[in-house]
């Protein structure tokens, strides 16, 4: 992975500075709440309901067992031992002390990471393919594009101040695995007629409020004009997008309002006058590619009988082997998740014991790299065929080997109303009691590839809106109600979810829950996933059953 | 009134006039739209000449006519208005104005830093005493991953 040069160190060192020196006026008065509000966003730090959280950046998911070693350690001497993982690949903090972030960025900053540009109305942290490199599905590994536009959105003077947040995804692999349509831009390396590699432009796609599915703005853009392309968008939209109401400053109003011809004329036009001057060097590319050589992979990986009789000896870890591992491109090696849902753990948490084990088995078994993924899980991505067995057995005393990757319990949820001060109503303890009502593992695994993505409000952190089941938290008169949407999908053929009728109280929305697959079990034809019956039956027929007592 | 220009506290000869104020002699700015109005008027007079853009403000509008204008101010209603610097930048990057940019108006002392990256050389604060440490911001980093336009 990409390893910081004297200049990349030097920057996020002279950053910590900075913020130390901008906390420190805050602290004594110098600069007004709405000041240091602009300032400390743009380091990651909100104030929540119990306390400061801070937001540290995952570079397009990619840690090593060093960074998660001191997440283990930040988590045990700053924060209450543990740390949770966001579906933009990042970490969170929920209970540091304000005057004691700046330490916490010093410490970062001794492992090669930080929290430049994790919130705040500015470019955030560029995610991606959490299988990226290792897939089976892969036209090139995007990272290297990730760590350049990284490198070219952190400390940007031009867009620091932009009308409201800014998110950029990019996905190398024919499944988009990364939610591309639903970023303000999304790229996708794709093939030309002429076999060249290069990339399909999305933009003005997005979650949240008013979910938008992202359209294409450039078929295809040569790789030595990505800067440039996405400089002219980020100059139309600073200079063009509304500040009139932060509920309609994102990139996708601005399309939506100019519409997708006018808008796309205004890019084109500025950047002929810039790609020029902004050309990507061949050069640069290479540099940056050969940080992501592969590792030194076994060439006799696939040689090793033992996989295969573990799997037959060892149902539970046959049953792991399905679940939570993924084919890699190199034979006799496979990707293994590390669920974050084990059915008594807040979906995406992890306690600072957990990491350092983590960190260690990374080292023993997967070159230590670790990645996050979009729905809240680890990945070693790099594990031998014949690691496997011993990895799932020291994972599962770790609880960190749920079987459940991809279906109905590895939920998608905010912190809601137990942390975050938007939340309108609570997801975790939510999440919990669907998760304890779908305890029986062979009936999770029947069900299949269900993703329920839950928010404890309309802001949508937990992407409800393209869950197969959405549920999103509402205040009613004080009380906690849930609106359930069906069918939406950030992957392909992306779609956004179908509400199924009025709103739920809190203590129905496990049955509305199990209901609705309860329909899905009875009425599928043979081998039909759940989000494929809901596009042949429509609501209908969940709608019926859920509110059959109303 | 002093001001921060070309990395230095210099005393300040500009005065900026009202759209509703008579014209007056010495180193003069006005609003972009009576630069607009006045033009004819504002050649003859025997100071130099500024205009002050806000963030609504189109650079383009005037292009046409930098080689009169010899400072434009870059006026911050709020400082969260990022349009601001996207102005420094095409005034310097597109149409190679040579004279001075100043911020003025409501901007933070922590965005010097950027500002002067997208060229802007001069900065009004809103309370002098803070000149010092804004200065000294100038100086926050000394690596940056983006050319600076000037």
């Amino acid at each position: 992975m990409y390893q910081y040069n004297d200049i990349d160190q030097t920057l996020i060192e002279q950053r910590v500075a900075q913020f130390r020196r901008q906390t420190e006026s805050f602290l004594k008065g110098h600069i007004s709440d709405d000041q240091f509000r602009a300032l400390r966003l743009m380091n990651g730090v909100y104030i929540q309901t119990h306390a400061p959280m801070l937001r540290i950046a995952g570079p397009y998911g990619l840690l090593n067992a060093k960074q998660i070693r001191k997440l283990a350690h930040i988590a045990r001497t700053y924060d209450k031992n543990y740390c949770h993982f966001t579906t933009r690949q990042n970490i969170q903090f929920n209970w540091p002390q304000l005057e004691k972030i700046p330490d916490i960025l010093e410490e970062l900053a001794s492992v090669q990471m930080h929290a430049i540009q994790t919130s705040g109305n500015c470019l955030r942290n560029t995610s991606s393919d959490h299988l990226a490199g290792v897939c089976i599905d892969e036209i090139e590994d995007p990272r290297p594009y990730c760590e350049i536009i990284r490198q070219w959105t952190t400390l940007h003077p031009e867009f620091a101040y932009l009308p409201r947040k800014f998110k950029i995804a990019v996905s190398g692999a024919k499944l988009d695995r990364a939610a591309t349509q639903f970023h303000d831009i999304g790229l996708h390396l794709v093939n030309n007629d002429a076999g060249e590699i290069g990339f399909r432009v999305l933009v003005g796609g997005g979650l949240g409020r008013t979910p938008i599915i992202g359209q294409v703005i450039k078929p295809f853009l040569d790789k030595k004009h990505l800067l440039s392309y996405l400089e002219a968008i980020l100059r139309i939209y600073n200079l063009f997008g509304r500040r009139d109401n932060k509920y309609k400053a994102r990139i996708k109003i601005l399309v939506k309002e100019s519409g997708m011809e006018k808008f796309s004329e205004l890019v084109e036009k500025e950047w002929l006058l810039i790609k020029d001057d902004l050309e990507l060097p061949l050069d640069r590319i290479e540099a940056v590619k050969a940080q992501f050589a592969p590792p030194a992979y076994q060439t006799n990986a696939a040689q090793d009988a033992s996989f295969a009789l573990h799997q037959l000896e060892n149902s539970a870890f046959a049953t792991w082997v399905k679940y939570n591992t993924a084919d890699h491109k190199i034979a006799g090696y496979r990707a293994a998740f590390i669920s974050l849902k084990a059915p008594d753990s807040p979906p995406g948490d992890m306690t600072d014991t957990q990491l350092d084990a983590v960190a260690d088995l990374a080292d023993q078994y997967s070159f230590g790299e670790i990645r996050s993924t979009h729905r809240q899980n680890l990945i070693l991505a790099d594990v031998k065929q014949a690691d496997l067995f011993p990895l799932w057995q020291q994972l599962d005393a770790l609880k960190l080997a749920t079987a459940n990757i991809g279906t109905a319990t590895d939920m998608i949820c905010c912190p809601g109303l137990d942390f975050c001060s938007l939340a309108n109503a609570s997801s975790i303890s939510v999440a919990k009691e669907i998760n304890d009502a779908l305890d029986d593992l062979d009936y999770l695994h029947d069900i299949g590839d269900v993703k329920i993505n839950m928010s404890g409000c309309m802001n949508g952190c937990a992407h409800q809106s393209v869950g197969h089941i959405g549920i999103l938290g509402v205040d009613k008169k004080g009380a906690e109600w849930y609106q359930l949407t069906l069918g939406g999908s950030s992957e392909n053929e992306a779609a956004i979810g179908e509400r199924l009728g009025p709103a739920v109280a809190k203590d129905q929305v496990t049955h509305a829950v199990t209901t609705i697959l309860d329909v899905y079990i009875k009425q599928r034809l043979d081998d039909e996933s759940f989000l494929d019956m809901v596009k042949r039956v429509g609501i209908n027929p969940f709608k019926e059953q859920v509110y059959a007592n109303n | 009134m002093q001001i921060i220009k070309d990395k230095q506290i210099v005393d300040d000869s500009w005065s900026f006039v009202a759209d509703d104020a008579e014209l007056k002699s010495g180193d003069i700015s006005v609003s972009l739209a009576r630069w607009k109005e006045d033009k004819q008027q504002l050649l003859k007079s025997n100071g130099k000449i500024g205009v002050r853009i806000g963030p609504a403000d189109s650079v383009e509008d005037i292009a046409a006519d930098l080689n009169d204008i010899q400072l434009i101010e870059l006026d911050f209603p709020a400082f969260a208005d990022g349009r601001i610097f996207s102005h420094a930048w095409l005034l310097r990057g597109r149409y190679n104005y040579q004279g001075e940019i100043r911020a003025t108006g409501h901007f933070m002392r922590d965005q010097v830093y950027y500002l002067s990256r997208v060229g802007v050389n001069a900065f009004s604060l809103e309370k002098t005493e803070d000149l010092p440490v804004a200065l000294s911001s100038l100086n926050d980093f000394s690596v940056n991953y983006q050319k600076s336009i000037r």
